[in-house]
Formats: structure tokens, sequence, C-alpha cells
């Protein structure tokens, strides 16, 4: 059976407990459980997490690059959600 | 469960607290700190959401174009960080509509000074500066709670209320360097805010329900006592900046303690105020029923798209 066959899973690993999930690669594999098999022996041969999540890659919606236009500059122009769009006098400035 | 598991179980979440290890979604937790933490955290995310009320009422009146976008802005995360509460506390295994439902009937509180009304456009700064800086500080606090989902959503919303607190205090600022009248207005609105503002950390440690097991599971960081004392210290000398009187004359600096003094608060009030006998709690929740009511056609929509997805989806895979 060829590799293009199976599902291809994006891997998530939690490096310490209390952290975020994060996104390391992918892999492909027959079903959920063997995916987390294969991503322990792939991504956290060296104790690099603790939890792993796998899932399969078509379930990830993911927003598109070239919308970036429509879907992510609209955030560009509101500096004022940034605290450093306020000025205030030096002696308070730490705020 | 038999007895020797679960002292089993219990030794290791112990064992995991006094490590300083998050406890995840996950992990066995016992009964108590699990409601211990839905009731914290639920009673978190309905101030976030009550707390636009206020601040919202002054969004279409805001005296410039510039002050009205941070306001939106300033309201828009408060929804935002509900939303984050709300799913943190949904991995505890309580649902969305119960939550709702424990807000609408009063079986959950939410922070008493959002029953206070916003009389003036100061209103508005003195909130951001004093009832934004207070919950910071608790905030602060609360990134290393026990409960990870917990953690990592005030990781994120301190993160982004930073600007919460500065726009308050601009708008404070201006006012307090401006004409006599509007000098007057920061004054008035600082000095009706101030002792809510102290109430938000709750009773006295001594006086305190919650406290002693919160902080024995490291629920809760500091005491109630502690932020407060660290709220005033930060905030004294902000009101010197802008130049305007003390809100309580019994504010000192106390060498000897390395601390601000400051008079007693007025607890007949604030547990009149948590009880629903605040100025604003009915006009509170009952807007609050409306919006939800009001936007029922929107979740049906949603459900009805659904609905129809699925339909779509089957006669594909009929046909296929």
């Amino acid at each position: 059976m060829s590799q293009e066959h199976l599902e291809i899973y994006e891997v998530f690993v939690r490096s310490a407990r209390g952290l975020d999930h994060k996104h390391v690669g992918s892999l492909h594999a027959e079903s959920p459980e063997h995916a987390l098999m294969y991503a322990r022996d792939c991504y956290i041969r060296r104790s690099e997490g603790v939890s792993i999540w796998v899932v399969e890659s078509k379930n990830i919606t993911a927003s598109q690059e070239d919308d970036k236009e429509n879907f992510v500059e609209p955030m560009d122009d509101k500096p004022y959600r940034h605290a450093t769009h306020y000025v205030l006098p030096d002696s308070v400035n730490n705020m | 469960m038999t007895v020797l598991k679960k002292e089993a179980l219990e030794a290791d979440f112990e064992r995991k607290i006094a490590e300083e290890q998050k406890i995840e979604p996950t992990d066995w937790m016992p009964d108590a700190y699990r409601k211990n933490l839905i009731r914290q955290m639920s009673q978190h995310a309905h101030s976030e959401v009550i707390g636009m009320q206020p601040e919202g009422n002054w969004i279409t009146r805001a005296p410039t174009l510039r002050r009205k976008a941070v306001l939106l802005a300033k309201v828009q995360d408060e929804g935002g960080h509900g939303l984050y509460l709300y799913s943190a506390t949904e991995t505890l295994g309580i649902t969305r509509s119960e939550m709702i439902e424990a807000l609408q009937t009063g079986a959950a509180k939410y922070a008493s000074i959002f029953n206070y009304p916003t009389l003036s456009w100061a209103d508005v700064g003195a909130i951001g500066w004093l009832v934004d800086g207070a919950a910071i500080v608790n905030q602060i606090s609360l990134q290393r709670t026990s409960y990870g989902p917990y953690s990592r959503a005030m990781i994120r919303i301190c993160k982004e209320e930073s600007f919460h607190q500065r726009q308050g205090y601009e708008i404070m600022y201006a006012l307090a360097k401006g004409s006599p009248e509007q000098k007057q207005m920061a004054q008035d609105a600082m000095n009706r805010t101030w002792w809510p503002s102290l109430m938000m950390f709750g009773p006295h440690d001594s006086d305190s329900a919650h406290t002693g097991k919160s902080m024995q599971w490291k629920i809760k960081r500091q005491s109630n006592d502690d932020l407060r004392q660290k709220f005033v210290d930060q905030t004294v000398p902000q009101i010197e900046v802008l130049g305007l009187e003390m809100p309580d004359p019994d504010i000192k600096w106390n060498e000897a303690r390395g601390h601000y003094d400051f008079g007693e608060i007025n607890w007949e009030e604030f547990y009149q105020v948590i009880n629903g006998s605040g100025p604003c709690n009915h006009q509170r929740i009952k807007h609050h029923k409306q919006a939800h009511e009001e936007g029922e056609w929107v979740r049906q929509a949603v459900r009805a798209y659904r609905a129809k997805q699925q339909i779509k989806t089957s006669n594909t895979t009929l046909t296929a």
C-alpha cells in the first residue's frame, strides 16, 4: 500500500504541563490510534513533550494567504488596540 | 471506585499541586476542586460579559471619533474575554447554557462593580483606569492558577488588556488637566468608582468563604486583602499625578508597613449589591436576557444551516 492512500495527520505537542499544544508537523497513518504512536516515535523521542494531539489534516479549516487583504489587514489600522498607543506622564508610564 | 484507588488519585493530584504543575482537563481532580473552579471561572466570565453594559452605555455618546473607536475596541475585547473564559470553564464539564441559566436566575454572581451606573463620560475613564486596573492586579496573580486552561486564558487576557487601563487613565488625565468643570467630572467619577473598585477584591480574608481551600489548591495565588493592598499602593501615586483629591481621607503612607493605609470598606453596601439590591442589578440581568432572547433567531439560523449542510453531505454520499 502506498503512503498516498493513508490519511495525513497534523501533530500537536505539549512540551510541559500547563503550556499550549503546539503544532510540530504531520505524518501518514491508517488510524488516529496509530497516528498517535507514530507521533510519539517521531516527535517526542527525546522527551520533547508530555502530551500529543493528532488531528486529520482534512478536518482543519484554514484561512487563505491570498485572502490576506480582506481577512487580516482590516486589523492593521487599529493602533489603539495596543498599549503603546497611549502616551502617559513618565511617572505613571509603567501602567 | 475503590477507596484505595481514590486515595491514590488524590495523592497524585496533591503532588501535582505541590510541585506547581498545572491540572489539565483530562486529569483526575477532586469534585470540590472542579466545583470551586466552575464557580470562580464562570463568575469571571459573567463579569466580562455584564461589564460590557456600563461602558457600552457611552459608545454612541463618546466625545470624539477616536474615543468612540477605542471604547468599541475595549468593549469588543471584553466580549472576547468572556468567550475565552466560558470555553475554559466548559473543559470542566459544564455547558454554556447551564452557565447562562445560572447567570440569569441569579444562581451565579458577577463582579458587583458592574451594578453601578455610568453617569458621565468621566465614568468611562474611571472604569478603564480603576476597574480594569483592579481586574489586572487580580488577573496577573491568576496567571499562576493551578488549572491549565484558566491560567492560559489569563495570560492571553492580561496581554490583550494592557491597553484598557491606559486608555482609561488617558481620559482621566485629559479631564483632570482640562477646565474646572472637567476636573470636577473626573473627581466625581473617581470618588464614585473608588470604593466599588476596592470591593472587587472580595471580602476580608477572615470573612472569605472560599479563600482557604482556593489558596490551598492554588486556584487563587494571593489573598483578597493582599491583592487589594497591592492595588491601593499602585493607584495612589496615579491619583497624585492627576492632581485630584484622594477619594478616601484615611489614605496615608505608612512607613512602618511600607504600604498605604486606607479606610474601611462599607461592607453592608458590598453585601447588598452582591445580593441583588445594587442600583443596576435588575437592569443588567434584564438587558442580558433581552439581548439573549433577541439573538435567538441567529442561533436558529445557525442550526438550520447546519441541518441543511448535513442533508447535502448525506445526499452527496448517497449519489457517490
